[in-house]
Order: structure tokens, then sequence, then C-alpha cells
């Protein structure tokens, strides 16, 4: 018995603004960036218009991302603090995934598995930015000394994939965790969603 | 710029193998630096034969001028003077530019299909068109040759003039120094020309006189002849021994491989655990009722979610 009256607002209409914009300029960058990367993705590079403009445009959308990014999720900072039950959550992660859900603690507003994505994508945001910065031609490059910038590439590429693992991952259970598509479209979930999840906040919230 | 009569050894970003059925004759530019006067005929006869012009600069109080390559400076002189232990004056003049490595970190590095090709001949050459201007070439390079140019966003560097050498021609440098301190030729041709220059040498009281063909980079087709090559640092900085840095060969090397299968297998797997996992649904009956929430050892107890 789902009534309007038992949707809880999850997101707001600019953090949900900032959330896709942030993901459709991953993609991008994503896409751009592995373009560079590997021969075999090369063709890649046509998206945004050709080996050159893939090359201009890829760092700006990285700045963009960063920003808006930042915004997004620096305030949700304090809902990720990894705590005791949330190391636990983490060891029987397995069950939670073979829908048995028999002896996990209770969830806050984001389980262990969200908080260590979130702390994993804010680290690589600052090196995919520092890295970015110093190997971006024509601007910066020719102020670091090449052996940094040999580093920084190598750097970049390395945390790129470590991120584009991650954004695989969420977006995974993302969609296997029925209900939360809408929440972060549509900024609401029901009652019993966030019961079932997120009981700890839904106490809060609720 | 693409020479239908040059095959290709190498291409930059390709995985499939360049055409390649002639077989011709390495060639190499073989410098003897202990025949160089300074005179800059060699840069001359580069602007002019590349349609080049650079900027004209200042003097800062060497003979270097330019004091560096740049996108429009091919090849520079490079000054120094030293003191031998008997306090004589030695001046080192180093004809700098491209060393059109057998492997060159320029090529490995360089993520645009086509725009660094090396001939079957041995020349590296920079193809433009396919340039896209991210640098990548710079931090390959273990000599520190290729240059960005700031009006168009390519890089570039001492073709050994693969136009002229494609048609039966020497390199315009070659073909302008006065005192024949530049050769050109087969490699093999250069190398023997080489041992006999450094054995004249040593016969000269140069006891470490020597070819300047490093195997790091699995040798190079431009060549010195160095008095003393026991100490390649003497002329400007020469490296003793150039080797692609290995943050480059790690980059270019097994990273590629292995990001790219990681990256594939994690779609994969995601894809294939949601198939077969089926998704976390909530019962809305069950749970949607006005009681508190379930909270642990209740009927629905909480499960992931993101
Ligand atoms: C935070 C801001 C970012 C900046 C300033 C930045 C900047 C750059 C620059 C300057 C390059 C060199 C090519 C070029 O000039 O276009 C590059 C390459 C690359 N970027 Fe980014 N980037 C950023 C974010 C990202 C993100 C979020 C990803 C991945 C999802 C990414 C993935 C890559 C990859 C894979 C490469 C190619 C590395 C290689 O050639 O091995 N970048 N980036
Ligand atoms: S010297 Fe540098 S630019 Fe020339 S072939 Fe070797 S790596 Fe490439
Ligand atoms: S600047 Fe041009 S030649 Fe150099 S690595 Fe990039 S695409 Fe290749």
């Amino acid at each position: 018995m789902t009534t309007r009256n038992d949707q809880i607002e999850r997101y707001t209409g600019s953090q949900r603004a900032a959330h896709w914009v942030s993901a459709i300029s991953f993609i991008l960058l994503a896409l751009s960036g592995l373009a560079l990367f590997h021969p075999a993705m090369a063709w890649l590079a046509n998206l945004l218009g050709g080996g050159q403009w893939n090359r201009i445009l890829h760092p700006f959308i990285g700045v963009l991302w960063f920003l808006v990014f930042a915004r997004f999720a620096l305030p949700l900072m304090g809902s990720n603090v990894i705590t005791g039950g949330d190391l636990k959550w983490l060891a029987q992660v397995r069950r939670v995934l073979a829908h048995d859900a028999s002896g996990i603690p209770p969830v806050g507003r984001y389980n262990g598995g969200q908080k260590v994505l979130y702390w994993v994508l804010l680290l690589g945001m600052l090196v995919l930015l520092a890295s970015g910065v110093v190997i971006w031609e024509p601007y910066f490059a020719d102020r670091f000394p090449v052996d940094l910038r040999r580093i920084a590439v190598l750097a970049h590429a390395v945390t790129a994939w470590g991120l584009i693992l991650s954004i695989i991952v969420h977006v995974t259970a993302s969609v296997w965790t029925a209900g939360s598509l809408t929440a972060m479209v549509r900024g609401k979930v029901s009652r019993a969603w966030a019961k079932h999840h997120h009981p700890g906040w839904y106490r809060e919230v609720g | 710029m693409a020479l239908q009569s040059l095959d290709i050894e190498r291409r930059s970003a390709t995985t499939v193998p360049p055409p390649g059925v002639r077989t011709p004759a390495q060639v190499a530019k073989l410098i003897d630096i202990s025949k160089c006067i300074g005179c800059k005929a060699c840069q001359a006869a580069c602007l002019e034969w590349n349609d080049l012009r650079d900027e004209v600069g200042v003097c800062h109080g060497t003979y270097d001028n330019p004091t560096d390559l740049s996108a429009k400076s091919w090849t520079v002189m490079r000054f120094h003077e030293a003191q031998t232990a008997d306090g004589r004056l030695e001046w080192h003049i180093r004809k700098d530019g491209c060393m059109h490595c057998a492997d060159p970190g320029c090529l490995k590095a360089c993520p645009s299909p086509g725009a660094i090709v090396q001939y079957a001949n041995g020349i590296v050459d920079f193809h433009s068109e396919h340039c896209i201007g991210c640098g990548y070439c710079l931090m390959g390079c273990p000599f520190h040759i290729p240059r960005l140019s700031q009006e168009d966003h390519r890089a570039y560097k001492c073709t050994l003039c693969s136009d002229r050498v494609a048609v039966g021609l020497e390199p315009a440098c070659v073909k302008s120094c006065p005192t024949g301190c530049i050769g050109f030729g087969s490699k093999e041709d250069m190398v023997h020309v080489a041992a006999g220059r450094v054995a004249e040498l040593k016969e000269r009281g140069f006891a470490h006189a020597g070819l300047y063909d490093p195997q790091g980079v699995g040798g190079t087709h431009v060549m010195y002849v160095l008095p003393h090559a026991d100490q390649p640092e003497l002329y400007s900085g020469l490296p003793k021994d150039p080797t692609i840095s290995p943050w480059v060969q790690l980059w270019k090397g097994i990273a590629k491989p292995i990001g790219l299968a990681a990256i594939g297998l994690a779609a994969l797997g995601g894809f294939l655990f949601y198939v077969k996992s089926g998704p976390e649904e909530v019962h809305e009956e069950s749970e949607a009722g006005p009681g508190g929430p379930a909270g642990p050892g209740g009927a629905q107890p909480p499960t992931g979610g993101r």
C-alpha cells in the first residue's frame, strides 16, 4: 500500500542535476581518455570530433567534472564516515549480493560499499586533477620536469581505470537495487525501500 | 607526407603490421664531432630545405643561437668549453637533433595512429597531419628532442630529410657541411667509416675516442664520433646510457593490455551478475506498514543498495 505520502526525499533537485552532469561528463572523460590510452580504442576519439578535438576537450570536461562532482560530494562527507558496522557489512557483502540479509548490521544513509566508493572517487578525483594539469598541453605541461610528467601520465591512466572500474560496480549495484535509479532521477524513495535498504537513515528522516 | 617509396617498419598507435614488403638498406648519419668547426652551415641548410623561419632571437653571450631546439629549429649547435688536465682549452661543439632511434620512445608514446612512423630504412618521421598535439612524444623521447608548436599545436623534429632520402639525395645538412664532418650512407658503411676515424683519433692521443650508437635504444640512425666517448655528458649533456624511461615502458607496456582487460571484464562481470542474480526488490506490502523501522532481526532485515 504505497501512497504519495509514503515517498521520502533522498536527493534534492540540485543534487540530482549535479549527479547527472558529473555522470555524463565522467562518461565522456572515460571514452575520450580511453581513446588516448589504447590503440584499440583510438576510434573513440571521433566521439568528440576527432583526435585534436578529443585532446583539446578532455581536460576542460575534466575540470567541469571536478567542480560539479566536488560540489555534489563534499556536503555528503558526514554521511560517509566509515564505522565498525560498515566493516561488518563489507565482510558480509557476499550474503548481501545473494539476497540473504540475515545477520547483517543495519545501514544508515549509505552502506559500507557506497562509503568505500565515495572515498575512492574523492581520492581519485584529486589525483586525476593534479596529474591531468601536469600533462595538460599546451598550457601547463612545459612548466613541469619531464620525469614528473611521465609519472603523472601513468598515475592518471591507472587512476582512471580505478575509477572506471568503481563506476562499473556503482552502475551495476544501482541497477540491481531496484528503486535506486528512481531515487536519483525523481529524488524520492518509498518508505519500504528506505526501511529495507537504509533503516538507520529511515529512522532519522522517516 | 607519406612517401609510397618508403616502406614503414612501425606506426604509432597501430596494432596491425604496416606496409613493408620492400627491404631497403638501413641508413645513418655520422656526425664527427672532432671535425666540426661550429659554422652552423647545417643549421642554415635545415631551415632552407624545410622552409623554416624561426624567430630571430637575441645573443645570450654564447655562440648557441638559437639556444635551444624549437618547433622551427630542428637542429642546433651546442657549444661547450672545457679545460684539459694540462690546462689547454677544448671546445666541444655538438650538432643536436633527433637521433632516429631504432627503438624510438616518441613513437612508443604517441597515442595517435600514424602520427609517428619509422620507415624501413630507419628514419623516424612525424606525420603532422595526424598529430593531435598531446605532447606524449616529448615524454617518450630519451633525448629531449620533439617540440610542440604553439602556432598549430603539433610536434616537430628533424626528419632526417626523409623526402630527400626517398629520392636518393643526402640530408640537407650533410650536403652543406664544409668540413666533411657529417657523413651519410648505409648504417653499415657509417659504422665502418667511424671505426677508421676512431683509430686515427686514438693515435692522436684521444685514448677514449669512440662511436656513439647507444644500444639502450637499439642503436641510432644518427651517430657521433666522440673524442671522449667515455664521457658523452661533456658534449652538452649527451646521455651516457639513454633508454626509454621505465615509467614510459610501464605506461605503454603492460599497463595498456591489463587496463583494457580489467575494464572489459568488469563490465561483462557486472552484466552477467545482474542477469544471473536478478534485481534486489523491496516487497512493498510486507514493509510499508505504519510501524517503525524493521531494524536488525526484523521481518526483512536491511541489505545493500546504492
Ligand atoms: C579531473 C580533471 C581531468 C583533467 C584536468 C584531465 C586531463 C587530462 C589530460 C591533459 C590528458 C592528456 C591528453 C589531453 O591533453 O587531452 C588526459 C588523458 C587521459 N585522461 Fe584525463 N583528465 C581529467 C579527468 C579524467 C577522468 C575523470 C578520467 C577517467 C574517467 C580520465 C581519463 C584519462 C585517460 C584514460 C587518459 C589517457 C591516458 C593515457 O594516454 O594513457 N581523465 N587527461
Ligand atoms: S631521438 Fe627522440 S624524437 Fe628522435 S627518434 Fe629517438 S625518441 Fe624519437
Ligand atoms: S604530440 Fe603528436 S606526434 Fe607527439 S605523441 Fe602527440 S600525437 Fe604523437
